[in-house]
């Protein structure tokens, strides 16, 4: 017997009309498009021109169908990531998988989804396992193009007439995956191989009907069996609602308006992008960079493996270049190199994010679909931490690396609309939204239970050039902000609330401030076998504030065990008095006088941590970052709106940094109401001007000394550390170096220089090199 | 497409513009002289004599230099920063902020960076003591040439005629 690779009588090209393969058809689009520079060739919208009340007819029934279908769908959820933080999105693809429209929610899957599609078209599954009407596919696959493998997607195709006409995709963010570490976005793995299960476009239901070995598997697979299921019925109920909605709209349109909508609709989305940039940026270059801390020398970082036991920084450096035609090109020249930690992203991932930042600025409109793609080069050297050449890599929390290459995106763009005129869009860059509480064990209902606390999608946004950023507001990666009740978190998690409020100067100062993050002190209550651990930023930032503005506040971690509040003497039942919520000022450690006499506390910068155990009783802060500011504080107004003197009243500051950073004088009443003295400010703030020229040196005069510190080598482990991985991916980021500091020759940084490990820098085994499998590839690498 | 005052665009960058015209110019299409009042405003808020063409910063434009008309960056006080196909920060004062004390006139020791993996270098005017832009990279990361416009083609857009020395 011999091993076939067509399933018996199946033949390529019976799905579609023109007797083409899906694999033939999308390659001739995909020759067209860079023969013309036009989507699929069109260089005239036919149907839009010559009859554009239908051609809005379509897109409006498929973008009224897909969002309603997403608002229905939401319902039948029980977890509260998608109902209540909407963690899902629904998407219609033309046969090429190419987006057409999509939903509102976490709209990166235009792009995840769409690279699954494409990924069946081009690795012929119409001959096996084959594609068939009422057929459901699953998938979320980080090599196949998903971003982490708790974005499950359930994709079915659309047939009319006998043929092929669209595929429509779902996708939500599951609780878990039943990774190493419990929760979606966990750590403590740090290989493919532990980050949860990894579903490749399998066919899961024929007839409209989920399989039952498919059923049996997954559920078993995962930790938190009811909200699985109920989050694969929300995906197919959407999904068919959808399928039922395009299928109603060709035979009301007919299916020749149909073929022509759904070529020409990507076209126009390419065309609005470009209209965009050319109305709102500057041509040239904009430079930007970004970088993030992952401190695993920690003790509290334990790994199964002792290669991945070190410090390192994720980089990630962008020249976006705006072109003359006004599309644009984002070059990742000289970002480091993959990892072993969960926060490595493939291309896919990388590149459909953008559009998640891009819809909150450049191209805030419904119309957001493939059509962005075919107007934006990127171009992702492989190797690095954005494309790994190696098939073990984890990604389970991916978003932790790309928001932070993201904010910096968009601090560079704005820069563009600032220097025009529109400061209405200029955004110093969101905050890096985290911390992610995690964790996992026996719930309050007796259950295996794992959760990931979505309070992260209600950050602090990063200041505009002409008003303060919200706070506790929006998370990058989804336009949607919202922190959830507290009453639902209550249920979903174990944790009692002792407090929620904003985070008193997390934002970024500024003419402009950054937004504050908020605070939440949590208290594990009714649960066995619990744990939780850290996942943020600590000893660094990745965002910089604009102009004259300063970065937003890092991280920090508290937790303590042992705590004396809870049982029989305890300090609630003795009616002492006990944690409520605001941390004022870490450095005070004032929470510490207020526990028993044994408490353990934990109050450091590691901001990443993997499984602690934690009693009922102990107690985690979830501290939500803020975003940073805009120009010189010394700008700000002294009273009145969005001012010094609001900052203070609010809360927004503590008084001591509102002294150092602004020079504000001020007297406060015996309600505690502050009151700042302008004159005496302004004062101060001459003076502050003067402290700066007088503290300050040449920057040329700096640059000897800087020079000289890296030539003697002179660095922390971690910084070295990026540095080489860098160097040895990039010779143009390496000259670029030696160019700016001026250095010799022959200086290079060797990773094996180094005294760390170095697995994975030499030897690699990429997904292409897989038997029978040919990977999507939409980027330059 | 919308259009505007140059009082609006005047009380724009004064950050006074009424919310509902601000709401407005987020969510309209955009206005295409906005650039054009843009300038006035900006220069009318000027001593110098060199004309402004664009917008570094709330107090860093690229201008035509008076008398021979080559394009620079000027901090509102005046000083030159240099020619804008170079880097104007590598004209500016800076100082580093690598140590926890520095750090301590920022944040709490809590929350701010760990100066063995981050630093701040605030950019400011020899001149006047204006902050132009800070930087939070590593140590030993070059200073970022941020923005490098392509004069030619951003005049074609706003048809307007370009300066004489691009
Ligand atoms: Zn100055």
């Amino acid at each position: 017997m011999t091993i076939l690779e067509t399933l018996k009588g199946a033949e390529l090209g019976k799905l579609l009309k023109n007797g083409l393969s899906l694999d033939e058809n999308r390659n001739g689009i995909l020759a067209r498009a860079s023969e013309t520079g036009h989507y699929d060739g069109i260089k005239t919208l036919t149907l839009k021109e010559k009859d554009p009340i239908k051609y809005e007819r379509i897109f409006s029934k498929v973008r009224a169908g897909l969002v309603n279908s997403r608002e229905v769908a939401k319902k039948i959820a029980a977890s509260p990531i998608v109902e209540q933080e909407g963690e899902l999105c629904f998407t219609l693809y033309n046969v090429a998988g190419d987006c057409i429209a999509t939903s509102t929610g976490i709209i990166i899957h235009v792009g995840t989804m769409g690279a699954a599609i494409k990924y069946m078209i081009q690795n012929n599954w119409e001959i096996n396992p084959g594609i068939n009407e009422g057929d459901m596919f699953t998938n979320n696959d980080c090599q196949t193009g998903n971003v982490h493998p708790c974005d499950i997607a359930t994709i079915i195709p659309v047939f009319f007439e006998g043929y092929l006409v669209a595929w429509v995709g779902g996708v939500t963010h599951v609780i878990d995956t039943g990774a190493v570490g419990p929760g979606s976005m966990s750590n403590g793995q740090i290989q493919r191989f532990g980050d949860g299960l990894q579903i490749t476009c399998r066919k899961t239901g024929v007839n409209d009907t989920p399989l039952r070995d498919w059923l049996h598997e997954s559920q078993r697979n995962v930790r938190t069996v009811k909200y699985w299921i109920l989050d694969e019925k929300t995906r197919i109920a959407g999904t068919s609602m959808i399928r039922e909605m395009v299928q109603e709209t060709i035979a009301d349109e007919g299916v020749e308006a149909w073929d022509v909508f759904a070529m020409e609709v990507i076209e126009d989305g390419r065309r609005g992008l470009t209209s965009r940039i050319k109305a709102m940026c500057i041509p040239g270059i904009v430079k930007t960079v970004a970088f993030v801390d992952v401190p695993y020398t920690h003790p509290d970082v334990a790994v199964p493996s002792p290669f991945a036991k070190l410090d390192s920084i994720m980089h990630a450096p962008c020249a976006i270049t705006v072109k003359s035609d006004a599309s644009w090109r984002l070059d990742f020249e000289g970002c480091s190199r993959w990892g072993w930690h969960t926060y490595n992203a493939n291309p896919t991932a990388f590149t459909s994010g953008i559009w998640v930042m891009m819809t909150q600025s450049l191209v805030p409109t419904e119309r957001v679909n493939d059509g962005c793609r075919y107007a934006t080069q990127f171009r992702l050297p492989k190797g690095t931490w954005t494309n790994p050449d190696d098939r073990r890599t984890a990604h389970a929390d991916a978003w932790h690396f790309l928001v932070s290459s993201w904010s910096s995106l968009w601090r560079g763009i704005s820069r563009t609309y600032f220097g025009r005129g529109y400061l209405e869009e200029v955004n110093s860059g969101n905050s890096n939204p985290c911390n992610w509480l995690q964790g996992g064990g026996i719930n309050q209902d007796g259950e295996i239970h794992a959760v990931n606390s979505f309070e992260t999608a209600a950050c602090g946004t990063g200041a505009c050039a002409m008003k303060d950023g919200l706070n506790n507001a929006a998370a990058i990666w989804n336009p949607e902000g919202d922190m959830g009740d507290i009453e639902i978190w209550e249920l979903a998690e174990p944790l009692l609330y002792l407090g929620r409020t904003q985070k008193t100067n997390s934002g970024g100062y500024g003419k402009w401030r950054g937004g504050n993050g908020f605070e939440t002190l949590r208290m594990v209550h009714g649960s066995c076998d619990w744990t939780m651990f850290f996942m943020g930023n600590g000893y660094m930032n990745s965002d910089w504030g604009l102009m004259g503005g300063y970065p937003s506040a890092t991280g920090y971690r508290f937790e303590a065990h042992n705590t004396g509040l809870v049982g029989p003497g305890g300090r609630i039942e003795a009616g002492k008095e006990i944690p409520l919520g605001e941390d004022l000022n870490p450095d005070d450690r004032l929470w510490e006088n207020l526990l028993g006499p044994d408490a353990e506390v934990k109050r450091d910068k590691q901001c990443i941590t993997t499984e602690a155990m934690f009693d009922n009783g102990d107690l985690y802060l979830n501290y939500l970052r803020g975003g940073p500011g805009f120009g010189d504080p010394l700008d700000r107004l002294h009273s009145g709106k969005q001012s010094i003197e609001e900052d203070l009243n609010e809360n927004y500051i503590l008084p001591e940094y509102a002294k150092k950073i602004y020079g504000v004088v001020y007297t406060q009443d015996a309600e505690g109401v502050y009151t700042v003295d302008s004159a005496k400010t302004t004062a101060a703030q001459e003076q502050i001007k003067k402290d700066r020229i007088k503290r300050s040196v040449p920057v040329k005069e700096w640059m000897k000394t800087e020079r000289q510190n890296i030539l003697d080598n002179k660095a922390s482990p971690q910084v070295k550390q990026m540095y080489a991985s860098s160097f040895a991916l990039s010779e143009p980021f390496l000259n670029e170096f030696k160019t700016f500091w001026d250095l010799p020759a022959e200086y290079n940084l060797l990773e094996s220089s180094l005294g760390i490990p170095t697995y994975g820098s030499t030897k690699t085994m990429d997904i292409s090199e897989m038997p029978d499998c040919k990977p999507v590839i939409m980027t330059e690498e | 497409m919308s259009t505007y005052t140059k009082q609006e665009v005047k009380q724009l960058v004064d950050g006074t513009l009424a919310w509902d015209t601000v709401h407005q110019m987020i969510s309209m299409p955009k206005d295409a002289d906005r650039y054009k009042l843009y300038m006035e405003v900006i220069q009318e808020k000027l001593s110098y004599k060199h004309k402004v063409i664009m917008a570094l910063g709330p107090h860093l434009n690229l201008a035509i230099r008076d008398g021979d008309e080559e394009i620079h960056a000027f901090c509102d006080c005046g000083k030159d920063f240099g020619h804008y196909k170079g880097n104007w920060k590598l004209n500016a004062n800076i100082y580093v902020r690598d140590t926890a004390e520095k750090m301590d006139q920022v944040y709490p020791r809590l929350m701010a960076p760990d100066t063995t993996w981050q630093v701040y270098r605030e950019y400011s005017c020899p001149d006047c003591g204006t902050m132009l832009d800070i930087e939070a990279p590593t140590p030993w990361y070059m200073c970022m040439h941020d923005v490098q416009p392509d004069l030619k083609t951003f005049f074609e857009w706003v048809g307007i005629p370009a300066p004489k020395k691009i």
